[in-house]
C-alpha cells in the first residue's frame, strides 16, 4: 500500500490568506485543490511537501462572473465548468476539453486551475518509487539522465492538459495572486517548454481564475487523442477557435496544440494562414499539414510516436471542419466515443 | 530528515499529531481520531471499520474505492480524510437496510452484474448518485456515469443492465434511491 508522506496541512479561507501561508512556508509548500494531480504523485514520492495549502475551503476560487467576457475561479471543479451554461454556449472548445478530462469522477474532484497548472507526464517518472529507483530515476526527478533522450539536457515530460490547449485558442488570461498583489498574464505565457520548470508561475504564487475573453462571434472546438474513449490523458489535443464573417471568409483563427511537447503552444502561422480565406478543404488542408509539422511527440506517452505525429493532419482537420459548421459527430464517436455535442 | 544526526544543532522537531474531525457516515454522525496524511479510504477501512469500500489501484484509475461524498462520486483514495470534516459520506455499507438489500444491489445480483466482486462497492455507488440526479438514464448516460468503474469480469452489459433494471424498480417503488 502507497501512503501518502507526512505533511502540514493548512486550510486558509481566502486567497489573501493562501498567498500569505505561501510567502511564508517558501518554496516545501505545495498547492492542493483537487489533489487529483498531486495525491497520486505524492504516495509515489515524486512530491513530499512539507507543508500543503488547501484550496477547498476558499469560496472567492469558485467564482463565475459574466462581463466583458466570462471569468473563472480557478477551484471550480470540471465538473461545474462543465456544467457553467455560458462555458457549453459560447466556449465550446473549453467546454469540449473540460468535458474529456478523465472521468466523472475524476472531473467532481479535480479543478480547472489543478487541470492548468498539471504536472508533465511521462512512461520514465508516472511510475512507483522502487520502478524509478530501479533505472536510477530519471531527469524529472532525482536521476541525471533522461531516458527518453539520453543526450538531453533538458526534460521533455509532456504536457497533458486539455483545458489548456482550448484556454490559448480561446486567448484566455490567467490571474496569478501572491502577497506583493495580482497579475495577469496571456495563458500561453504561463508556460515553459521544459518538463520540469514547465510553469512561469513564481512559487509564492497562486492561479486565481481564469479570464476569458468576450465570445464575439467566435467559435471554437476541441479535439483529443486517446486511447479510451472514457479516461485517459491526452496523446494529443488539437484547439481551434476562429472567427467567421457572415460569407464563412476567416476573419481571423487560432489554433493551438497539446501533448506533444512539455507545454501547450499556439501555431501563430497557421491562424494567419486562415485569415481571408474559407474554410473550404484546400485552406484546411494546408493549415493541416503546417500544424502537424510543429507537433514534436517524444516516445514518452502512450501509442506509436510515429503515427502520434501523423494524425497531428487529421485531428487538426477534424477541428476546422467542425467550425466550418460540418457534422463532425460520427467522428466524435469513431475516435473518442462520445458525441460531445454542444 | 536527517537534522538529529548533526552533532550539537538542535534536532528539528515535527509534531506529529493526529488530527480530530466529525462527520456523518452513512447518516450516522461520527467522530473519530486519524493521522493528518490519511485519506477517506484509508479513514474508512482502517479507522472506521467499514472494508465495504475496496481499495484498488490507489491513484484514482479504477473506481473499487467510489464513494459518495455529499452526494457526488468521488474516488476515496484520493480524497484527504482530513477534508471530509463536516461533511456527509455514504459507502455500500450504508446501502442494504438490515437484511433487505438495495434495488441496485439486488438487480446486479439477480442479472450477473457483479462476478468476483471487487468493482462492486464503487460501481453502486456510482450508480446510486446518478440514479438520485436522473431516474431514467440512458443506456448511454449509464455508461458515461460508470465510465470511471473499471470491472475487468463482466464485460460491463449486465451493469448496465442491472442499473437499467434497478431504476425500472425505484421508479415503480414510487421511491427515489435513498
Amino acid at each position: 500500500m502507497m501512503r501518502l508522506p507526512w505533511f502540514e496541512y493548512r486550510a486558509p479561507r481566502s486567497v489573501a490568506e493562501a498567498a500569505r501561508i505561501l510567502a511564508g512556508e517558501g518554496p516545501g509548500a505545495m498547492l492542493v485543490a483537487g489533489g487529483t494531480d498531486l495525491l497520486p504523485n505524492m504516495k509515489r514520492r515524486h512530491q513530499s511537501p512539507s507543508t500543503l495549502v488547501a484550496l477547498r475551503g476558499v469560496d472567492e476560487l469558485k467564482a463565475v462572473a459574466n462581463g466583458a467576457g466570462l471569468q473563472l475561479g480557478a477551484g471550480l471543479t470540471l465538473t461545474e465548468v462543465v456544467d457553467t451554461p455560458a462555458v457549453r454556449e459560447r466556449y465550446t472548445g473549453l467546454w469540449q476539453a473540460a468535458a474529456q478530462v478523465a472521468t466523472p469522477h475524476l472531473r467532481n474532484m479535480g479543478t480547472l486551475g489543478g487541470n492548468v497548472c498539471l504536472d508533465t507526464r511521462c512512461t520514465y517518472y508516472n511510475q512507483s518509487y522502487e520502478w524509478r529507483k530501479a533505472i536510477d530515476f530519471c531527469l524529472k526527478k532525482d536521476g541525471e539522465t533522461c531516458w527518453v533522450a539520453t543526450a538531453s539536457k533538458r526534460c521533455v515530460a509532456v504536457s497533458s492538459t486539455d483545458t489548456a490547449p482550448a484556454l490559448i485558442a480561446l486567448d484566455a488570461k490567467a490571474r496569478l495572486a501572491s502577497v506583493g498583489g495580482t497579475r495577469e498574464i496571456a495563458i500561453a505565457d504561463l508556460y515553459r517548454n521544459d518538463g520540469i520548470d514547465f510553469l512561469a508561475r513564481k512559487p509564492e504564487e497562486l492561479l486565481s481564475a481564469i479570464l476569458l475573453p468576450e465570445a464575439n462571434g467566435w467559435r471554437s472546438c476541441y479535439w483529443k487523442l486517446r486511447r479510451r474513449g472514457s479516461f485517459d490523458f491526452p496523446v494529443l489535443g488539437v484547439a481551434a477557435a476562429a472567427k467567421l464573417a457572415a460569407d464563412g471568409t476567416v476573419e481571423a483563427a487560432r489554433i493551438a496544440l497539446g501533448a506533444v511537447a512539455s507545454r501547450p503552444f499556439l501555431v501563430p502561422k497557421a491562424g494567419e494562414a486562415l485569415v481571408g480565406r474559407k474554410l473550404d478543404d484546400a485552406a484546411i488542408g494546408e493549415v493541416a499539414g503546417a500544424v502537424a509539422s510543429r507537433a514534436k511527440p517524444m516516445d514518452n506517452a502512450d501509442m506509436n510516436l510515429y503515427w502520434r505525429k501523423e494524425v497531428v493532419s487529421a485531428f487538426t482537420t477534424y477541428a476546422l471542419r467542425e467550425l466550418r459548421g460540418d457534422d463532425m459527430r460520427a467522428e466524435r464517436l469513431r475516435t473518442a466515443r462520445q458525441a460531445l455535442a454542444a | 530528515m536527517n537534522a538529529g544526526v548533526e552533532k550539537g544543532v538542535a534536532k528539528a522537531v515535527t509534531l506529529r499529531r493526529n488530527v480530530q474531525i466529525e462527520l456523518q457516515v452513512n447518516g450516522e454522525p461520527t467522530e473519530v481520531s486519524f493521522a493528518p496524511y490519511k485519506t477517506l479510504l484509508e479513514l474508512l477501512r482502517e479507522d472506521l471499520d467499514l472494508p465495504g469500500t475496496k481499495h484498488g489501484c490507489e491513484l484514482g484509475e479504477c473506481g473499487a474505492c467510489t464513494v459518495l461524498l455529499d452526494g457526488e462520486p468521488v474516488l476515496s483514495c484520493l480524497v484527504l480524510a482530513v477534508e471530509c470534516a463536516g461533511r456527509s459520506v455514504e459507502t455500500v455499507e450504508g446501502l442494504a437496510q438490515g437484511t433487505r438489500l438495495h434495488a441496485l444491489q439486488a438487480a446486479l445480483t439477480d442479472l450477473g452484474g457483479s462476478q468476483c466482486g471487487y468493482c462492486t462497492p464503487g460501481m453502486l455507488m456510482t450508480a446510486k448518485a446518478l440514479l438520485e440526479r436522473e431516474p431514467s438514464p440512458s443506456r448511454e448516460r449509464i455508461r458515461e456515469a460508470i465510465a470511471g468503474n473499471i470491472c475487468r469480469c463482466t464485460g460491463y452489459q449486465q451493469i448496465v443492465d442491472a442499473i437499467e433494471s434497478a431504476a425500472r424498480e425505484l421508479r415503480a417503488g414510487g421511491e427515489t434511491a435513498r
